[in-house]
């Protein structure tokens, strides 16, 4: 296997994260996570479920959300889907310079919704005085919304780090893969997200 | 020699396969925007909940076949196994959630 000689237009594969051996057990094992993520949420939507009126006296839902930052967050992070798709779509092409801008790009909508998020739990424990202690439904909003945050967090410390690492490297049959496995992680954070946005915020804002 | 034009030919031809695919993305990305701003409206609007919630939960499951059968290529071949894996989790996800909101029922 070829590891250090970049792609080009003669040798390139149709799909050159799935060319090796290699990025195909990536790409199998990138999906089996999912999957085990997949339940991990369950359960904290599950929980969620359970306790979200349980506020002891405490803020309610209705009390805290606000729909404007809520739907800035959900745009950023659906924004930063599409610009994934993108950078995927320039590696098939085997154009690694167009691949790296729109990977930025990607970032800097991560790192966005990160912020947003960051100042929303700040708002909510000055102003409101709504802590992970303050009642069974606090508990269960800071676990479910601070583990997506936490796989936000996540996300961009791997984009970074793969995109630091392999700045000079160029595309190859070797990097494809582990670009390809990030989008799809990125993904499944929207996915979440969607969820998120739909059980929680809109949900709490209705009942 | 003719090995060297069949290949461009492939991959001429692999670009507009890639630009055709790209096209359908961006139709995707710009439905879930729609679904989106029509789940915050039907909110704002303050539509009886009991309309509202089944239609945002709709809105919400469409998105997220978009996201994984377009964005994540589930659509594509070769899927078989991502689809049990994440099938696996959404009957994982629906057995919970139907756990959850029944034992608080009473």
């Amino acid at each position: 296997m070829s590891h250090d000689h970049s792609l080009n237009p003669k040798t390139m594969p149709e799909d050159p994260s799935k060319a090796t051996m290699e990025g195909k057990h990536k790409f199998l094992g990138l999906w089996f996570f999912l999957g085990g993520e997949t339940v991990l949420f369950a359960c904290f939507f599950g929980t969620y479920l359970a306790l979200r009126n349980s506020t002891a006296g405490g803020p309610t839902s209705q009390d805290l959300f606000g729909l404007d930052l809520v739907f800035l967050m959900t745009v950023l992070l659906l924004t930063s889907s599409l610009t994934s798709v993108y950078a995927i779509y320039h590696m098939k092409n085997n154009d690694f310079k167009k691949m790296m801008l729109w990977l930025g790009i990607t970032a800097l909508l991560g790192i966005g919704f990160l912020a947003c998020e960051i100042y929303e739990f700040a708002h909510y424990i000055h102003d409101y005085g709504f802590t992970f202690r303050s009642s069974a439904f606090g508990s269960a909003f800071y676990t479910l919304v601070g583990f997506h945050g936490g796989h936000v967090i996540f996300g961009l410390s791997w984009l970074i780090t793969l995109m630091v690492r392999n700045a000079k490297r160029g595309l190859n049959l070797y990097n494809a893969p582990k670009f390809n496995t990030f989008a799809l992680y990125w993904h499944f954070i929207d996915v979440v997200w969607v969820f998120i946005f739909t059980v929680v915020y809109l949900m709490g804002m209705v009942s | 020699m003719t090995e060297n034009t069949s290949t461009n030919k492939i991959n001429s031809y692999q670009k507009e396969k890639n630009r055709e695919e790209m096209r359908k993305q961006i139709i995707t990305f710009a439905l879930m925007i729609f679904f989106t701003m029509i789940a915050f409206f039907a909110v704002a609007m303050g539509i009886s909940s009991m309309f509202v919630i089944p239609l945002i939960l709709i809105l919400a499951i469409v998105q997220v076949g978009f996201q994984f059968y377009y964005f994540m290529h589930m659509k594509d071949k070769g899927h078989e196994f991502p689809a049990l894996l994440i099938f696996g989790g959404i009957w994982v996800t629906f057995l919970v959630g139907v756990t959850f909101v029944t034992i608080i029922w009473w």
